[in-house]
């Protein structure tokens, strides 16, 4: 035991030891900014017209279903949790939308019946994990499997989609700063999306108790938190992202596809582990989920950039993942020793 | 201050039984925590001090009995509902969370918040004033898990004090406190049954009981003993109080111990100055060709650890080992088998049987993992038949799964486990714990007729009769020390008890 039990201690280290001591939790974010600028730097010095408003704005445009996707895995991750069933959600949403639309039911009425659904098969999760004892990891992959089916039973093939308001969503662009820096509605979405869920997070107790719960669950249910509630919340969360992506998503493709977003829940979990979140729970940010959105998409800008085949995003996925799941373990293993 | 009757009772538990399938943890307990005091519980292993605490804090329901807070009587249907009453709890695992801030662990669920935010600055500040008021002066921005245990703990009560905790149960809290750490702990007791908070106390360590604790109740076998002031009760009563009487059918037993041991060959086993940071203390020990050496102490002792290093189920950080006369590495339990030592251990559901599998199975599985899982055990039946023979395992049915035997025939399945490796020392840890008399008397029995073929034993009890019963030589441990070793034929159980409660070296009473 090296720290002292003598009331306060203050010394020219102190002002560093201090800075440390409550921040460290970021230190896996920051990780992951610094891989970010270092790969733009990269991109920039041998494409030499990489760093452009336009491929920077893209970043986000291209990727705001996937970032909608992290907010919600974020909670379930930061919980000790892990939602399978996004991509699924996100395209049975979307189908489900678009025949919906289709038929001629009001967008106004459609996009909430998205976001219910969404919450209705992360509640079912929820409450797989939580009433039935069943592994995170086996119950959002039934849910995958029965979201994907119930894609396929809306249709088989692709429904295009003519609402003028899902079509504005991603048709408009806004002017965000001088010059071609521009967003589009879905853009903004991600982005309120993000300032919302870390608000909750930081600011009440239903955020603080994921944290805890995601420290130590036996703990946290022994100081009287409600942890059922907050882990049945976070899948419900989850859904909740996944029914939004799924709006995101249509309107982003201007069509439904029963098969689209197959693997995007991997990608989803790996943005979140390169943004810094602990799979083991209770460490981690929102807005380091979207830095591992932003790695995610450079990777994939570069890639096209260099004309290569887009299986090398998947590749360079999987080593970055593979560098930041060990350094979290050397992250997790330091702090058990103490 | 001493707690009298005429101070109101806080809690009042009255006839509290809890069952678990198959066991009696408690049958009838009473109990009563009044305001101002510290209430020492006291008892050995599965004497059902945790399972009080458990009921007290609302983690087990009580299948009958009454308990009164302040005068009222509640049902607790989970931790939340005796928090709510104003219980709260320190276990002595920190239970709270490494990975949030000092201040947030204090005041989760219990933050200042203006229109449903969470106000932080004044979160923190409310949590440093719980902080100083405990004499505690840290950054409560500061991340729990990069602070002591000791530090920790003292947060554990702060967040009770937010609570206005009339009672708080301080459950083994300095089990992994050094000597100054304990001190402060002590001064924040002493402080809180000032202001009249109620504190139930459960310890190992004596002295502490003595240094801090007004009241004391003793429990054994799921059965209160008895409530005496801490004045009133002698070290050497208290330690008989907890251990008890065994009953007349063992007294029978003729001694086994009497018998003389050769030991002028090198000792089969010879420890010197073996001990493991935070764990156990040097201790020297030698065991002769054909002896019983008996550990005696109290729980948290020291025993079951010191068995743990002979095994290499713990890495040792001093001393050495050595076999007769020749050093030895045993760093693994690996090491331990190929040496031919074997070790039962304490824990004979987790650590000991595996109960899905047959008496036979389990059984072979030692002599199997001897062999290496490639090459096939010859005649198994044989092994088998011959053991449970021996043993006198009722049923006698080697098919059966070794879960739906009694506890002490599945004792006698882990005994005869170790004997078919034929191995030359074996360590016996609490081998008679909660199994009947019957099995009890085989079991010792057993080891006496093994000691005398020259098997070296060494053998772990807290029932000091037992021990001196079967062993030629005790030591005997207290404070995760050595603080002796007698030779048990010229002893009784008082002069035992007596050396363990008074022993002439006086020692601190936790492990720095």
């Amino acid at each position: 035991m090296t720290t002292s039990l003598s009331p306060t201690r203050t010394s020219g280290l102190a002002f560093a030891r201090r800075f440390i001591s409550r921040r460290i939790s970021w230190v896996p974010v920051f990780a992951a900014v610094f891989i970010l600028v270092v790969m733009f730097v990269a991109a920039q010095a041998y494409f030499g017209n990489f760093l452009t408003p336009r491929v920077i704005s893209s970043l986000l445009l291209d990727n705001a279903y996937l970032l909608i996707l992290a907010v919600g895995m974020t909670f379930v991750i930061l919980t000790g949790g892990i939602d399978l069933s996004v991509g699924a959600v996100m395209a049975f949403t979307g189908m489900l939308g678009a025949s919906l639309l289709r038929d001629g039911l009001p967008v106004a009425l459609v996009i909430p019946i998205m976001l219910v659904v969404g919450a209705a098969m992360g509640l079912g999760v929820g409450v797989l994990v939580q009433y039935f004892g069943v592994q995170p990891f086996i119950a959002s992959l039934a849910a995958m499997f029965a979201a994907r089916g119930l894609a396929f039973m809306v249709s088989l093939s692709s429904i295009k989609v003519e609402d003028k308001a899902i079509l504005w969503l991603q048709s408009t662009r806004l002017q965000a700063a001088p010059g071609s820096w521009s967003i589009t509605p879905t853009g903004i979405l991600a982005l309120l999306t993000v300032v919302v869920a870390a608000l909750v997070l930081a600011y009440t107790r239903f955020g603080r108790t994921i944290y805890a719960v995601g420290g130590n669950e036996q703990s946290a249910k022994l100081m009287g938190l409600p942890v059922v509630r907050t882990k049945l919340l976070a899948y419900v969360i989850s859904g909740v992202c996944a029914g939004l992506a799924g709006v995101a998503f249509t309107a982003y493709t201007g069509a439904s596809y029963p098969l689209n977003g197959i693997g995007t829940e991997l990608d989803t979990i790996a943005a979140v582990v390169i943004g810094g979140t602990l799979l083991t729970g209770g460490s981690g940010y929102v807005l380091g989920s979207m830095v591992g959105v932003f790695v995610y998409g450079t990777i994939k800008s570069a890639i096209s950039f260099l004309g290569a085949e887009q299986s090398w995003t998947r590749i360079t996925i999987g080593a970055l993942l593979l560098v930041f799941v060990v350094v979290q373990r050397i992250i997790v293993a330091r702090s058990r020793r103490r | 201050m001493t707690a009298d009757s005429e101070v109101p009772p806080v809690v009042e538990m009255r006839g509290i039984t809890i069952e678990f399938p198959g066991v009696k943890a408690l049958e009838g307990v009473d109990f009563t925590l009044r305001a101002g005091e510290v209430h020492s519980l006291m008892g050995e292993n599965g004497a059902g001090k945790s399972t009080l605490i458990k009921a007290l804090t609302g983690v087990y329901t009580i299948a009958s009995g009454t308990i009164a807070v302040s005068g009222v009587e509640r049902t607790f249907r989970g931790t939340a509902d005796a928090q709510a009453a104003g219980i709260s709890t320190v276990y002595q695992e920190v239970n709270l969370c490494g990975n949030l801030s000092v201040g947030e662990n204090i005041m989760l669920g219990h933050e200042s918040r203006v229109a449903g935010r969470i106000d932080w600055r004044s979160t923190h500040r409310e949590a440093a004033r719980h902080l100083e008021n405990l004499g505690v002066q840290i950054d409560t921005r500061s991340l729990l898990s990069s602070h002591s245990i000791a530090l920790q703990q003292l947060v554990a009560i702060s967040r009770a004090m937010v609570t206005d905790s009339k009672v708080l149960v301080l459950d083994e809290p300095t089990s992994s406190l050094d000597r100054s750490e304990v001190e402060q702990l002590f001064g924040v007791m002493r402080d809180l049954r000032d202001r009249g908070v109620a504190i139930l106390f459960v310890t190992h360590f004596l002295d502490q009981v003595y240094e801090i604790s007004d009241r004391l109740t003793v429990l054994r076998n799921g059965k209160l003993v008895a409530e005496h002031p801490v004045s009133e009760v002698p070290r050497a009563e208290l330690i008989s109080l907890m251990i008890g009487r065994e009953l007349d059918e063992l007294q029978a037993l003729s001694r086994a111990s009497v018998r003389t041991v050769d030991r002028t060959d090198a000792p089969v086993l010879s420890a010197t100055q073996l001990g493991r940071k935070g764990s156990l203390n040097p201790v020297d020990v030698d065991v002769y060709e054909g002896e019983v050496i008996g550990i005696a102490g109290l729980l948290g002792s020291g025993r079951t650890e010191l068995a743990r290093l002979l095994y290499g189920a713990d890495r040792a950080d001093t001393g050495r080992l050595e076999m007769h006369g020749r050093p030895a590495r045993i760093t693994t339990p690996r090491n331990a088998i190929d040496n031919r030592i074997a070790f039962s251990s304490e824990d004979r559901r987790a650590e000991g049987i595996i109960g899905d599998l047959t008496v036979a199975e389990n059984i072979v599985l030692g002599l199997q993992a001897k062999r290496g899982w490639l090459r096939k055990v010859r005649n198994p039946e044989r092994v088998v038949a011959e053991y449970m023979d021996a043993l006198g395992v009722t049923p006698a049915d080697p098919h059966r799964l070794i879960r739906e035997l009694s506890g002490g025939n599945q004792q006698k399945v882990l005994l005869a486990r170790w004997l078919a490796t034929a191995p030359q020392l074996i360590i016996l840890d609490e081998p008679t714990r909660g199994i009947d008399i019957g099995a009890k008397a085989d079991i010792q029995r057993k080891v006496a007729e093994l000691s005398n073929a020259g098997l070296s034993v060494v053998f772990i009890s807290s029932e000091l009769e037992e021990v001196l019963r079967i062993s030629q030589r005790v030591v005997v441990m207290r404070d995760r020390h050595k603080i002796g070793e007698l030779a048990s034929n010229d002893i009784e159980v008082a002069d035992l008890v007596d050396f363990i409660a008074h022993d002439t070296i006086k020692k601190p009473e936790s492990v720095a």
